[in-house]
């Protein structure tokens, strides 16, 4: 099969695909965190009555409006992707995205466009509380949203509840709860939403930041500040624990994964977790050619710890997953691969009956794909039977080790930058602290960068899957000409490039202009 | 005559709400920039829907991708 792959399809529908979802993802976040954000200070507004909340609520709104109506449908084109270059995949999966999808259109979407008119256009013309319910349901409707889509990516990192069906070549939907409560489903969608929920706290503590260095709408800065580090906290620190469990689950399912943004290559008892490393450029020959990492600042035992609660557990490195470790009953790649082998042929020969009209032989191969043995013992690794070279089984090392060292480094300065806020805040003396407040300014572009890296962590690090263990992305791809994916991918960049540029230009204008006096003070 | 008074209600909620609005103008003309964009332009020039394109049945479909992961 690889033979027949034009690697230059796979490679940029692959940059394709990431671009897509990556400036996808620079939208998103801020909706999640910025309608609740919003949502908390009208209801402060509504139980006070006091109109510099009403000002305040305006103010944050505005802004969630331009993300929102900037950022609105960009996720549509994924989906136009999956169809086109990613036909084999789609089909594979069809019946399980289909219906978290058809639930996100239906449900969420149709609850958070509804809502949203209200929010905008209803102010003085429907009551204060079903406004200020208009706001929590757009708040509630665009995470709901971000749920559907969440568990089918967690799915994908995971598969659960699901028959594959020999006669169709799709994955069929057994057990729709196990999909949903799937605790990768659960966890990926509590990291993610929450992690959004930060990324709109700084935005509001950077923009109030710079209010307050410009000694303009102080008393507006600092309210606002107060309100998003308050959730800020809360939600970033939610976040470094659905991390942590995260994190448990990619050791027990995803081990290479996990080995590889650990830059852990030979596995053992009592595994130290790399505080801080520099990866060399420079492959290691001694370490079956992986990069060597240089520099680095290791705290013992605790990443056996993490990820399995004991400090002496052994951890595999991606050595002991490559070729395996009979000490510890994993399997070696080959072998993995020639089970795959075995599933893909027990596929091709049912297929060749049904064609020949052998009802008995196909009879007996159907009954392969239903047997408990078959499933655990050959058909768990049907993807592996697309691959040839086991080290093709080792993601992006380098790129994973930084991404999930960023992603937590960035994520422990965050709690400590709301914690600094929320003390100063207390001891009322923020305005004074301008260092510190440039510093809240200059913080704004890092939880996109964490988010990013957050991603590049569970999608790179999960390569060559897109459905682990069960298809490769070099069988997912569609045989397209690989010149058409190329045109789309520098027509993509420059439309999304284009709304990022609007995007920014519009919020600064805005905040340049501030909160209107409407609501009085 | 209910309906009517509400089907009037929400027209003129929608209605009074675009013409108030002041940055949403610019936003609006962005949002319809961009649908035409994807689905005038991308959708139906770039991205077809590979198998249904080139099967009109789902068997015919289900056959071609058990023969891509087969091969």
């Amino acid at each position: 099969m690889l033979a027949n792959i034009d690697l230059s399809l796979v490679n940029w529908s692959r940059a394709q695909f990431a671009l897509t979802a990556m400036y996808h993802w620079l939208f998103v976040p801020l909706t999640l965190g910025l309608s609740f954000i919003v949502a908390f200070m009208e209801t402060i507004y509504v139980r006070t009555g006091n109109p510099e909340w009403k000002r305040i609520t305006k103010f944050w709104m505005t802004l969630f409006g331009i993300n929102f109506a900037i950022g609105v449908a960009t996720g549509i084109i994924l989906e136009f992707e999956f169809g086109t270059n990613w036909s084999n995949y789609s089909w594979f999966v069809g019946d399980i995205f289909g219906a978290p999808l058809a639930i996100e259109g239906i449900m969420a979407f149709f609850m958070e466009s509804t809502f949203i008119a209200v929010m905008f256009f209803g102010w003085n013309k429907v009551s204060p509380k079903f406004h200020l319910t208009s706001t929590w349901l757009v708040a509630i409707g665009a995470n709901l949203s971000a749920l559907w889509i969440l568990v089918a990516n967690a799915w994908m990192q995971n598969p659960v509840g699901m028959h594959f069906n020999p006669d169709t070549a799709r994955n069929e939907m057994v057990n729709f709860w196990e999909v949903l409560f799937s605790p990768f489903a659960v966890d990926k969608f509590l990291h993610t939403i929450t992690s959004g929920f930060t990324l709109a706290a700084i935005f509001v503590i950077g923009i109030s930041a710079w209010f307050l260095l410009k000694k303009r709408s102080t008393l507006f800065a600092r309210r606002s500040m107060l309100v998003a580090a308050v959730f800020g906290l809360l939600a970033s620190i939610f976040t470094a624990f659905t991390g942590d469990s995260s994190a448990r689950l990619i050791a027990q399912k995803q081990p290479m994964k996990f080995a590889a943004f650990e830059g852990l290559y030979t596995g053992s008892h009592g595994a130290p977790l790399m505080a801080f490393g520099v990866v060399s450029n420079q492959p290691d020959t001694s370490k079956n050619y992986l990069p060597d990492i240089k520099v680095k600042l290791e705290v013992p035992n605790l990443l056996s710890y993490l990820a399995y609660l004991d400090p002496k557990a052994f951890v595999p490195g991606i050595n002991d997953l490559v070729y395996g470790n009979a000490d510890h009953s994993l399997l070696p790649a080959s072998e993995k691969i020639e089970r795959g082998k075995v599933a893909r042929n027990v596929l091709k020969a049912y297929k060749e009956a049904k064609e020949k009209g052998d009802e008995a032989v196909a009879q007996t191969l159907r009954a392969q794909f239903d047997d408990a043995k078959f499933k655990s013992e050959y058909f768990q690794y049907f993807g592996y039977g697309f691959l040839n070279d086991p080290k093709s089984l080792i993601p992006n090392v380098p790129m994973s080790f930084y991404s999930f060292h960023i992603m937590v480094f960035l994520g422990f300065y965050f709690i400590l930058l709301f914690g600094l806020v929320l003390y100063f805040l207390y001891k009322g003396n923020i305005e004074q602290k301008r260092k510190f407040l440039w510093l809240a300014v200059l913080t704004l572009p890092l939880p996109y960068i964490a988010g990013q890296a957050g991603w590049i962590v569970a999608e790179v690090g999960r390569q060559p899957w897109v459905i682990q263990d069960y298809l490769p992305a070099v069988a997912a791809v569609s045989q397209i000409d690989a010149s058409a994916v190329q045109i789309t991918f520098w027509l993509f960049t420059a439309v999304f490039t284009a709304l990022a540029i609007a995007e920014v230009s519009i919020m600064t204008k805005q905040i340049k202009i501030g909160p209107k006096e409407e609501g009085g003070n | 005559m209910l309906m009517k008074q509400v089907f009037k209600r929400i027209f003129y909620f929608y209605y009074d709400g675009f013409r108030q609005m002041a940055i949403g103008k610019k936003l609006w003309l962005i949002i319809f920039i961009k649908l035409f964009v994807m689905f005038a332009i991308l959708k139906v020039f770039f991205f077809h829907d590979f198998l249904k394109n080139r099967f009109n049945t789902e068997k015919a479909r289900s056959n071609y991708v058990i023969e891509q992961l087969t091969r």
